[in-house]
């Protein structure tokens, strides 16, 4: 290579990008070195998606400069910026599920002959590239048969198919266990040995400290500072990204937690469900915080589901002490279940419907009138009390669900839950791909439901996530209960330790 | 005060010239165009005589539009509407009167409608192949009775529904309304059309919102097949008979004319209000080439490009709104 390793490969001055009246990019810069790891850090909307894309050649920049190994750069398409050596990882996954693998890894540059794709070839080297990377996929299965971790893999490995000087990562890990994580960070490694650039994209504070080289921040269309990592701290980055200090992320509980004594409002005895999860015991208190705590394919996400009416399981669910059984969440929902899924675009919302029309999805029976009318005027001041209520950012209730941040659309899921004023609250990931400023107030939201009453079962694996926010914590191993602990005064290294099934 | 505003400015602002602009302008330029040709169209009569061919196509559309909403097709309309019409002679000939006869007639359009919704619920079938199925086995089920001759239909009030008027208006016409104004407000403000827009929209988070979308399926099939059992009473009146080929073809008038409205085939968005436009313009089309006299197969190829191009309009409309 012909360019020195101190000079930059990849150049971006003073680039701005309009849409008409709406300013997307004000003034970015952006100076990335080969063999290092730089972050882009920055609330959702501060600008990252608008300069990926014009880093791909989705969009074309207003003015402004951008370099590639000293040469103007101005892509017309990805397929162009691929061939330039710019590659990206899309955090929204971009596979077609019912595609293999390796038809997915090498779509657009399969290997062929007059068109004609050669199968053996295909399988072959898509496994060399899988292997390479330390992936453990089959590269003849459907895409559609994976987890979504295990997808996610796959579409780093799609990024990485040709060899590439600037890689881009968009919140590759927001799906992936720790484990898979790790299988990601030890490929960046090698990628940094060989001397690619990588731009990196997460909302994991953590891991960006632990891998990044630089850090640039940017908050509202703008750059704000670069720096090299072992210059800054956890609490200096977010200062910088959300332009205030925030002093502890995980608010503070608003009472008391409940004592011991007071009896579980949900109480689980020996849950099981073939192939699933096995004797699942736990119990929940009003006004409680229990976090679920597992690897993927540890059961967590299945229980969940079967405590929200799908499945049969055999044991007992009970309610205040009650044995219910729950056939639908049509059921649950009636017994004072509510289920924040965890994507919210397949689960969640109906993305082209207004915001007014998701908040009010579940509640639509309790809001309307006789004989199965809808009540417009007590739906809408409905859905705008919990626009007020949980700060969603919107233009309007009647813009789409689909055309809001992640972080808004999240909040949406919430609210439409909140609507049927739930006794029992399960939270699936519920801060997953959502910005800084959107956590912490999701984090208050669930604070101050709990400080109402309501009891909270809640799974994210963040595991700083659950230990801040949770009373005690079910630690899942292996499609079982590992250990029940207090929350208080939990190491995170105790916790995987049961998660990982060291301790027995 | 801000609420007043509010409705004023949603009023305003309200998609109503953007959604249904399209079809608006094509269905004037249709107007125009006949009219120019020929100066009857415009006649009060001729209106008349439109909104009697569209009726048969317009209610079976009202009840794809619930169906095309959720997502789904229903291909069996055309020979429910022939199976309604030869249930009706067949209850006449045992000696029914005029309500029990219609009651058994929508009953049959309930029970054939179901039994597409339940093989496509309960057995996931896609509707599409269920629905290709039983078009052909209602088809074949008309002719059972008769041996596939027509059977006449003589009681006096069946009759008078397609040939009786009723404050001026023809009594079929009246029913369009009406079907109109109830399915609209079904579909519009109560908890069962806005279930209808929710699975449509996103069937995977309306049963984590604990919406029973099986049974609404099959609810909405046994509405779209109600509703061909109306059109079949309409058709077998004006016919004074129920034929074994009636209805052939009207699932695709009726699919067009829902398209035409600017219902989604991928669901989750649409409304009646845009069907009975549509269905406006098969029946202006139909209607004006009939008056030209020009050739069947000519009005086949006109049809199916003035469909293409109000749809095109209409996706053209909505993206350069997005």
């Amino acid at each position: 290579m012909a360019v020195s390793s101190n000079a930059p490969v990849l150049e971006i001055k003073d680039v701005a990008k309009t849409f008409g009246p709406v300013t997307a990019l004000k003034r970015m810069n952006l100076s990335v070195r080969p063999g290092r790891v730089h972050t882009l850090l920055g609330e959702n909307g501060a600008g990252k998606s608008t300069l990926m894309k014009i880093l791909v050649g989705l969009f074309q920049p207003t003015s402004g400069s951008i370099m590639l190994r000293g040469e103007p750069y101005a892509p017309k398409n990805p397929i162009e910026a691929k061939a330039l050596g710019l590659s990206i990882v899309f955090q929204e996954l971009s596979l077609c599920r019912n595609l293999s693998v390796a038809e997915n890894i090498l779509a657009t540059h399969e290997p062929n002959r007059f068109g004609f794709i050669n199968e053996r070839d295909l399988n072959a080297q898509a496994a060399q590239i899988v292997q390479d990377l330390g992936l453990p996929v089959n590269v003849r299965t459907k895409v559609g048969d994976l987890s979504i971790a295990q997808r996610q893999l796959v579409e780093i490995a799609k990024g990485l198919s040709r060899p590439a000087d600037v890689v881009i990562l968009d919140e590759p890990t927001s799906s992936l266990s720790d484990s898979e994580a790790e299988i990601l960070f030890t490929i960046i490694e090698r990628l940094k040995a060989k001397g690619t650039a990588i731009i990196y994209i997460s909302h994991r504070m953590e891991e960006i400290m632990r891998i990044s080289d630089d850090i640039t921040v940017i908050r509202d269309g703008s750059f704000v500072a670069t720096t090299e990592k072992q210059n800054t701290s956890i609490e200096g980055l977010i200062a910088l990204m959300v332009g205030r200090e925030m002093k502890d992320i995980y608010p503070p509980r608003l009472v008391e937690r409940p004592s011991s004594a007071v009896p579980p409002v949900l109480a689980v005895e020996n849950l099981s469900e073939t192939g699933k999860f096995e004797n699942v015991s736990l119990d929940v208190r009003p006004g409680e915080v229990v976090g679920l705590f597992g690897l993927i394919g540890s059961g967590r996400s299945d229980v969940m589901k079967a405590l929200f009416g799908f499945g049969q399981p055999a044991g007992t669910i009970r309610l205040n002490g009650v044995p219910v059984h729950l056939r639908s969440p049509a059921d649950a929902i009636r017994h004072g279940i509510a289920f924040v899924t965890e994507n919210r675009k397949e689960e969640g919302l109906v993305l082209q419907h207004s915001v007014e029309r998701n908040i009010n999805m579940v509640a639509l029976g309790q809001l309307a009138g006789q004989f199965g009318f809808t009540r417009p005027a007590r739906e809408r001041a409905a859905a705008k009390t919990e626009v007020l209520r949980l700060a969603i950012k919107t233009a309007s209730i009647d813009t789409p669900a689909g055309s809001l941040s992640g972080g808004n659309q999240q909040k949406i899921v919430i609210a439409k839950w909140l609507q049927t004023r739930p006794k029992i609250l399960i939270l699936d990931e519920p801060t997953r791909g959502v910005d800084v400023g959107a956590k912490f107030e999701i984090y208050r939201i669930i604070r101050e439901l709990a400080a109402a009453g309501t009891a909270i079962l809640m799974v994210s694996s963040e595991l700083p996530e659950v230990l801040g926010l949770s009373d005690r914590l079910v630690i899942m191993h292996d499609k079982r209960v590992a250990k029940t602990l207090d929350a208080q005064g939990l190491s995170p290294e105790t916790v995987m330790t049961y998660a990982a099934g060291i301790h027995q | 005060m801000s609420n007043s505003t509010e409705t004023k400015q949603a009023l305003l602002a309200s998609p109503l010239i953007r959604q249904y602009g399209g079809i608006v302008i094509s269905l004037i330029i249709l107007c125009l165009v006949f009219s120019s040709i020929s100066p009857r169209f415009l006649a009060f009569n001729n209106f008349m005589n439109i909104m009697q061919q569209v009726a048969v196509i317009a209610v079976a559309a009202y009840g794809m539009t619930y169906v095309i909403l959720l997502g789904d097709i229903d291909l069996s309309v055309g020979s429910i509407i022939a199976v309604a019409g030869m249930v009706a002679a067949q209850a006449f000939s045992m000696g029914f009167g005029f309500a029990p006869t219609v009651l058994i007639t929508l009953a049959a359009g309930a029970i054939m409608g179901g039994l597409n919704g339940v093989l496509s619920a309960k057995l996931m079938l896609p509707s599409f192949i269920v629905t290709v199925a039983t078009m052909g086995i209602y088809r074949g089920a008309v002719s059972l009775p008769t041996n596939g001759a027509p059977a006449s239909i003589e009681n006096e009030t069946w009759l008078a529904i397609g040939s009786e008027s009723w404050l001026g208006l023809p009594i079929i016409i009246w029913i369009v309304i009406a079907l109109f104004a109830i399915n609209h407000i079904v579909l519009s403000r109560t908890i069962f059309g806005r279930r209808a827009y929710l699975a449509g929209g996103n069937r995977e988070a309306a049963i984590y919102s604990g919406i029973r979308v099986d049974r609404l399926k099959i609810i909405i099939f046994m509405i779209s097949g109600v509703m061909a059992a109306i059109s079949g009473i309409l058709l077998s009146s004006r016919l004074s008979s129920a034929q074994t080929n009636a209805g052939m073809g009207y699932e695709l008038d009726a699919i067009a004319a829902v398209v035409l409205g600017g219902t989604s085939l991928a669901g989750g968005v649409g409304t009646m209000v845009g069907t009975i436009l549509g269905a406006l313009i098969i029946g202006v089309i139909n209607n004006g080439m009939n008056m030209l006299a020009v050739p069947y197969f000519y009005q086949l190829i006109f049809k199916g490009i003035v469909i293409l191009f109000a749809v095109w309009l209409d996706v053209r409309s909505k993206s350069m709104r997005a």
